[in-house]
């Protein structure tokens, strides 16, 4: 029989008391994997889908709201800024793409957010070398829509399944007349995409009461082209003057087959457009840098960096929320081994007789030294393990939940670097917490123990 | 394997620093396969005695050699090594440990021994002592004189050169302590290990050969 077996079976001999200390030693370690995992997913995600594009242009303000909303779908919607302005970026000959996109809407089955956008929004790799998969077909048509994955599986929805946009991000009453259509369902990316609901944008503008009206976009657009000559900075990004959109009836009719669209069939002026924000691959990274400059010497707009923002709250914010809560699992922990100390050193009255039998049987003072050290690790160690499979449980768990509410795709079982540490860190507790009742046994009155 | 006692001193100081003399052994002997009574009052020193020959208490001055060996000159290490090898122990109390079945008690005395667990040979020797069907039974759920016939087996377990016994037969009822007498003393005499055994009982005392008086031989100063 080894070392092992006897301190075991001494564990097992006060199994209540055992459990209980391991048990606690296991929701520590709990605490701090789920922190670590959740940390360590978000980390992730929020990193892969920054890099993705050079920039993210939006209405001036807050740089990481306008990151959140576009990218991640998360934060209320900024400001609209001018189609015209959509334009002349597109045009520009710096930009590799831009890509519209106009929010305000959200299906009425799950709230997910509706998001108008260009067919060029799928070409572009949504993390490098990845592109978008599909189930069907990309944008063709004005009431064509693609949904995400947890969209799908949400909602039931698939191919040639119908839905009308609702109004507002927030809860609202209003629903539009307008129907469009599911061409497409996009494979799980393990992006904020999966929650997305992407139409055409020229459907996007047909939804009525999506038009700016006349008079104030007349007046905005005015106010645009005078800050444009004004400003010389924002000359460089205006390569062309922006072509004088028409008031002109749109020529197709949505009536092809498999779509039923009760809607106003109507061509919106450029002037009467707004794009929330544009998504910017520039042509190199020296190119993205004077983009960058130049869109925000400009009046209008502004041009966010997605990795440097999302680096900003990585650091700042969830870094040190993760800090924090390390370090209080961490305390927890120790709580823990104090806790496996005091069981331990408790029994040591009651056990000092079986140590003096031991030793009685030829075992030497370094040999009940090590099971007393031994039953510390296996009840550290042990509880551990345990604690390390519960907290991946309990990720399992929300896994679902933080998939919908954020739309970031989990995988409860991602193991993170920082767990590898765990067992030395819990091997060390249990060496310093099983050094005491150990040199307690080792101390031992033989003779005195046996008549006691 | 023979023990010799010589001019064996133990003295205990009490806390207030009062000596207090508890062995004074000029000569003491047994001889191989030898078994013998030791009786004597209480607290005349019988267990500190076994203790000493045992190497658990190292003597203030003389040798107790146990074969080649004098106990007093080994470490404490090997003292407990030496133990393990060549001494079994049967204890008043019987003193199993709870946590484990009768099977693991006695293979518990090769564990310590550095010996390779032998089950076959624990399973032997409590088949011996007519416990083949309690093997797994824990102490508690052993009657009184189960215990004591494991504690046998544990004590014979690493054939030992010489058995001590404390008062082995004082916790069990008279109709068992003839036969854990019997079969401590048919134990010894298979397998040539020497026997002293301690006892206030004349009964006890009077099955066996040699009955030596503590007070006899034990003179502390």
């Amino acid at each position: 029989m080894n070392l092992v077996t006897i301190a075991w079976k001494s564990i097992r001999q006060r199994a209540l008391a055992s459990f209980l200390t391991a048990l606690s030693v296991a929701l520590g370690v709990t605490l701090m994997v789920s922190v670590l995992v959740v940390h360590g997913i978000v980390d992730r995600i929020f990193s892969q889908n920054a890099s993705g594009y050079h920039l993210v242009v939006g209405a001036k303000g807050s740089p990481l709201q306008l990151v959140l909303n576009t990218i991640y779908h998360l934060s209320s919607p900024v400001e609209n800024i001018p189609y015209l302005y959509y334009k002349e970026l597109k045009a520009n000959p710096r930009v590799e793409n831009a890509i519209p996109i106009c929010m305000g809407d959200v299906t009425m089955e799950g709230n997910f957010r509706i998001i108008g956008t260009s067919p060029e929004f799928f070409e572009v790799d949504y993390h490098p070398d990845k592109k978008f998969r599909v189930r069907g077909h990309f944008l063709e048509d004005d009431f064509d829509a693609v949904i995400g994955s947890q969209v799908a599986k949400t909602n039931g929805w698939k191919i040639g399944s119908t839905f009308q946009p609702a109004h507002g991000v927030a809860d609202d009453d209003h629903v539009h007349d307008e129907k469009f259509t599911v061409v497409g369902v996009l494979a799980p990316t393990g992006t904020p995409n999966d929650n997305g609901v992407y139409i055409h944008i020229d459907g996007f503008y047909q939804i009525a009461g999506h038009e700016k009206p006349a008079d104030e976009a007349a007046a905005k657009a005015a106010a645009f082209e005078a800050a444009q000559q004004a400003s010389g900075g924002a000359k460089k990004v205006v390569v062309e003057a922006a072509p004088k959109a028409t008031v002109a009836p749109k020529k197709e009719q949505h009536d092809h087959a498999g779509h039923d669209h009760a809607h106003h069939h109507h061509e919106l002026p450029d002037e009467q457009k707004e794009v929330t924000a544009i998504l910017i691959n520039a042509k190199h990274d020296t190119a993205s840098i004077m983009l960058r400059a130049t869109i925000n010497e400009g009046p209008y707009a502004q041009a966010a960096i997605p990795f440097q923002e999302i680096n900003w709250i990585l650091n700042n914010v969830v870094g040190n929320v993760r800090t924090l809560l390390v370090i209080m699992t961490a305390l927890i922990l120790v709580v823990s081994g104090v806790g496996i100390f005091v069981s331990i050193y408790n029994s040591m009255a009651d056990r000092r007789r079986e140590i003096a039998v031991m030793r009685a049987l030829g075992a030497q003072r370094t040999t009940v030294f090590a099971i007393i050290f031994l039953e510390s690790i296996l009840l550290c160690v042990g509880g551990g393990l345990f604690g390390v499979l519960l907290g991946h449980g309990m990720v399992v768990i929300a896994a679902p939940i933080l998939e919908v509410r954020t739309g970031l795709l989990i995988d409860p079982w991602a193991f993170e670097t920082l767990e590898l540490v765990i067992l030395p860190v819990l091997i060390a507790l249990a060496s310093l917490v099983g050094i005491v009742p150990g040199m307690t046994a080792y101390r031992t009155d033989v003779a005195k123990a046996l008549h006691a | 394997m023979s023990l010799r006692l010589k001019d064996v001193r133990k003295t205990y100081v009490e806390q207030d620093g009062t000596r207090l003399p508890i062995l004074g052994i000029t000569e003491f002997t047994l001889q191989t396969g030898e078994q013998v009574a030791l009786v004597g009052e209480s607290g005349g020193g019988k267990t500190t005695l076994l203790n000493v020959i045992s190497g658990i208490t190292v003597p203030d001055a003389g040798q107790v050699v146990i074969g080649n060996t004098d106990v007093t000159r080994l470490s404490e290490p090997a003292r407990d090594r030496f133990r393990a090898l060549k001494i079994g122990f049967i204890f008043q109390t019987f003193n199993l440990l709870p946590a484990f079945t009768a099977l693991e008690n006695v293979l518990l005395g090769m564990s310590f021994s550095g010996q390779k667990s032998d089950t076959k040979r624990a399973k032997d020797l409590l088949d011996r002592v007519g416990l083949s069907h309690r093997l797994q039974h824990r102490p508690a759920t052993l009657s009184v004189g189960e215990q004591q016939r494991v504690a046998v087996a544990r004590s014979l377990v690493n054939r030992p050169a010489l058995l001590l016994a404390d008062e082995p037969t004082a916790s069990i009822d008279a109709q068992h302590q003839t036969k854990v007498l019997e079969l401590i003393r048919e134990a010894c005499r298979e397998h040539n290990c020497a026997l002293l055994l301690v006892t206030h009982s004349p009964e006890v005392a009077g099955q066996f050969p040699r009955v030596e008086r503590l007070k006899d031989f034990n003179h502390p100063q």
